[in-house]
């Protein structure tokens, strides 16, 4: 058993998906599933789980998708995580469940995130988390920003009986599902259908609604919310700092997926925000950003599209199936290159100038730190896009006094994840900076638990 | 959805709006601006606030290509899909003795709540208001009622001085010395030109800049500009900014990277 392969997952050919925006992963059929399945050896101690930052029931899961219980599977997935179908796609499980399994050390572990997926998406299709809602206890509670530490939160706090509103800045909800993770790695029905099974819960949702402009912190105490959650994400984009970064050609990650996710401009099919893109295009960065750049950037049909990274393979901090994929798709990884400099003519990006690097000691990360060599080569490209990372939005630090930030804007907190307002929590990328879709849920769910305890202490005094 | 509670034509090319939000008339102040969207699949497209009455806010637009042309097909009753503000920041409103605006066209629209805010501190205002003809000059009547002086510049001479805002200014920066201030809101070049007499002559200049935007919220990067040599994001650090180190040039460049794709959206929308 321990030897036997991991069951392959289909998935659409190289050669057609970067001609298309549909899902490149087919998932498994329940025949599939179950094989999978049939591996896991039911540890235990599972170590898996351990290493599941929500702590996923993963051998029960497993057990009772072996048992044809397959309604029981979803159940146990969704008391530790309500987004399966989203988490079974993006978290890197490498890192995570799939690299404690105990399998992995002398084979390959099992496909903990294929499986979770599966469960998740017969759930979906079943309606499972289509519970109704539960009865009100009149208190009112806010939450900022519809990504997935805002989702987890809502659901949470919903299901314990408060009356729940999210707040969201954009025209639509999900966060960096919806305008950042591409449609080829996570379809937005997805990501469409969990809010509708929150709205389902009871949980209203206000969109266009900026808080710290649109309504203050202040002001949502003054509407009768009585605890908020802060979950605003890492969405402002950090720059390369090098010359040339404001010619024309040049894009953050953030306005390219958000052009083609969020507002749809696809090639060939007219576009009220459409996108422009050029035959040579150079994605700097490596991590899952970069790589949903890049590969973007393929489907529109750009030519050429090559990553620029200062480290080495093993420093790219993308999933690892991202990176897999966007090899077979074409995608050519120029690493130990950094980018210093940027040419234009006429304002219009020409060329990029990099310097080749070497690695040294590991520096506080635990990699291997770049250093310059002196030699440089030059790039010529029609695009140029920016994928170095993101940082809190600074909106919500500006207009709420007394709202303690780090130096590089991300939100402090107690251990109860208490901002230094009373009653404000936070939580997701706001508080941790850029990270993941399984952490930020975590962090949502977590958070409802300690302003449930919050506002019974509050209530009862 | 968000209900259009009156409609003006202003003339051929210019439409006020009044929009039912309360969200954005809760904490709007001069300088805010606003994200329209007019349809499902719309374009995100920023417009400044003009005025408000109670939970309404005033929008006035140009109708330049596809999006605001589509806003301009909706008439008094008809619904907006999405209406999301106040975005950046208010307007800096300086200890100033004398302020002369500068408006170029519909500049003169956000240009309005920033004069009047410095009328209401007690500031002596005097008005350029400019325009390629007669029909393109708009709120005269409005700023009538606190500007000290209106000069009307039209390109054509069918109102007021014939020539651009430029020639009006020299003479009165020239000639008098009480004023301390200029603030520039129209096109772009006017702003650059303006700011550059506004430095020879040694005074204090504000402009509001108009990058391409699409969240408005600092999540795109799509809105930076550079001011000496520094990157701003036109959505949360401005759209108002002192005017003497901004790099216009680059500003251009930049509102001018979609023209074509802007173009072919707005014959489709002619068909
Ligand atoms: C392109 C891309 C690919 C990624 N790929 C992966 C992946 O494969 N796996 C993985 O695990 N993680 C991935 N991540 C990271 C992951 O998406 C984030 O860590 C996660 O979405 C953070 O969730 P969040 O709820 O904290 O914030 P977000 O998802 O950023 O949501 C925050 C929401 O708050 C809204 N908001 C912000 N400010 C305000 C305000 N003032 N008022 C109202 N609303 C506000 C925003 O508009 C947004 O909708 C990726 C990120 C990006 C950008
Ligand atoms: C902060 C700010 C405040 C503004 N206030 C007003 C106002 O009060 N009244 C008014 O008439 N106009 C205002 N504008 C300009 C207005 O947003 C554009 O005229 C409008 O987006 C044009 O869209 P369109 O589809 O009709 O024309 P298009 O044909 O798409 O574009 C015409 C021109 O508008 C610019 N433009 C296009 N899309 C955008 C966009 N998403 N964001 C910004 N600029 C764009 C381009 O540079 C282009 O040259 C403001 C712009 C900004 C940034
Ligand atoms: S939530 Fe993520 S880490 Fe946890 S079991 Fe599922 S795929 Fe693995
Ligand atoms: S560690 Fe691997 S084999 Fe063990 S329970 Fe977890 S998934 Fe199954
Ligand atoms: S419009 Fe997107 S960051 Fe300013």
């Amino acid at each position: 058993m321990i030897k036997t392969p991991r069951t392959k997952m289909q998935e659409q050919d190289a050669n057609i998906r970067i001609e298309n925006f549909l899902e490149v992963a087919l998932g498994y059929s329940l025949e599939e599933a179950r094989e999978e399945a049939r591996r896991c050896i039911d540890c235990k101690n599972p170590r898996c789980v351990v290493a599941c930052p929500v702590r996923v029931k993963i051998p029960e899961f497993i057990k009772l998708l072996l048992e044809d219980a397959l309604d029981e599977a979803f159940e146990t997935i969704y008391e530790d995580n309500i987004l399966p179908s989203i988490c079974g796609r993006v978290c890197p499980q490498e890192s995570q469940c799939e690299g404690a399994c105990i399998l992995g050390i002398k084979s390959q572990p099992v496909s903990i995130g294929a499986l979770e997926r599966f469960v998740g998406d017969y759930g979906m299709e079943k309606g499972l988390a289509n519970t109704g809602a539960p009865p009100s206890n009149g208190i009112k509670v806010a939450v900022v920003g519809s990504g997935p530490a805002g989702l987890a939160n809502a659901a949470s706090l919903r299901k314990k009986g408060y009356e729940v509103t999210i707040f969201e800045a954009l025209h639509d909800y999900g966060g960096v599902l919806k305008y950042g993770i591409p449609d080829f790695r996570l379809p937005k029905e997805i990501v469409t259908n969990e809010v509708q099974n929150l709205e389902n819960l009871g949980v209203k949702f206000v969109k266009n609604a900026v808080i710290g402009k649109s309504l203050t912190i202040d002001q949502l105490f003054e509407e009768g919310f009585e605890s908020i959650f802060i979950g605003s994400g890492a969405g402002l984009p950090s720059a390369l700092g090098v010359p040339g970064e404001n010619l024309n050609g040049v894009y953050y990650a953030n306005e390219f997926l958000t052009r083609v996710n969020l507002m749809k401009s696809r090639k060939g099919v007219f576009s009220k925000t459409p996108i422009k893109l050029g035959d040579n295009v150079a994605v700097v960065g490596g991590g899952n950003v970069a790589m949903d750049a890049a590969r973007t950037a393929k489907r529109l049909g750009a030519k050429n599209v090559f990553i620029l990274y200062r480290r080495g393979r093993e420093g790219l901090p993308a999933r690892l199936e991202e990176i897999h994929h966007a090899e077979e798709e074409g995608i050519v990884f120029n690493l130990l290159t950094n980018p210093v400099e940027i040419i234009g003519e006429d304002r219009l990006v020409k060329q990029v100038r990099c310097e080749h690097m070497k690695l040294g000691e590991p520096d506080t990360s635990g990699r291997r730190r770049p250093l310059p060599t002196g030699e440089f080569t030059t790039f010529d490209i029609d695009n140029i896009i920016i994928s170095i990372g993101q940082k809190p939005n600074p909106i919500l630090k500006d207009n709420t006094l007394g709202l303690d930030t780090q130096p590089w804007g991300g939100i402090i907190t107690d251990e109860f994840q208490m901002t230094s307002i009373p009653g404000v929590f936070a939580g997701g990328d706001v508080v941790t900076g850029a990270a993941t879709v399984i952490l930020a849920m975590g962090a949502g769910k977590d958070a409802a638990h300690h302003m449930h305890e919050y506002l019974q202490t509050k209530n009862k005094q | 959805m968000y209900k259009i509670t009156k409609k003006v034509v202003l003339n051929e090319a210019i439409d006020l709006m009044h929009i039912e939000a309360p969200l954005v008339a809760k904490n709007a102040k001069p300088g805010h601006f606003v994200i329209v969207r007019v349809d499902k699949d719309g374009e995100r497209i920023p417009l400044t606030i003009a005025g408000m009455n109670g939970n309404d806010v005033h929008i006035i637009y140009q109708k330049l290509g596809y999006s605001t042309q589509l806003l301009g097909e909706k008439a008094a009753g008809d619904t907006i899909e999405d209406f999301v503000g106040p975005l950046g920041k208010a307007a800096h409103i300086r200890d100033k003795k004398h302020v002369v605006g500068v408006a170029g066209g519909v500049g003169s629209a956000p240009l309005l709540p920033q004069l009047k805010a410095y009328y209401e501190q007690g500031t002596k205002v005097t008005l350029i208001l400019g325009a390629r003809n007669q029909d393109y000059i708009i709120l005269r009547d409005e700023y009538a009622k606190f500007c000290d002086q209106i000069i009307v510049t039209t390109d054509d001479g069918s109102l007021g001085q014939k020539g651009l805002v430029t020639d009006a200014l020299k003479p009165l920066l020239a000639s008098d010395k009480s004023i301390d201030h200029v603030i520039a809101i129209g096109p772009v070049i006017m702003m650059k030109y303006v700011t550059l007499m506004a430095k020879e002559y040694q005074k204090t200049i504000d402009v509001s800049l108009n990058p391409i935007m699409i969240d408005g919220t600092g999540m795109c990067g799509n809105c930076r500009v550079s001011i000496g040599g520094e990157t701003f994001f036109a959505c949360i650090d401005g759209p108002d900014f002192a005017g003497e180190d901004v790099d216009f040039d680059e500003l251009m460049a930049r509102q001018n990277y979609y023209k074509e794709e802007e173009h072919v959206c707005y014959m489709r929308l002619k068909k």
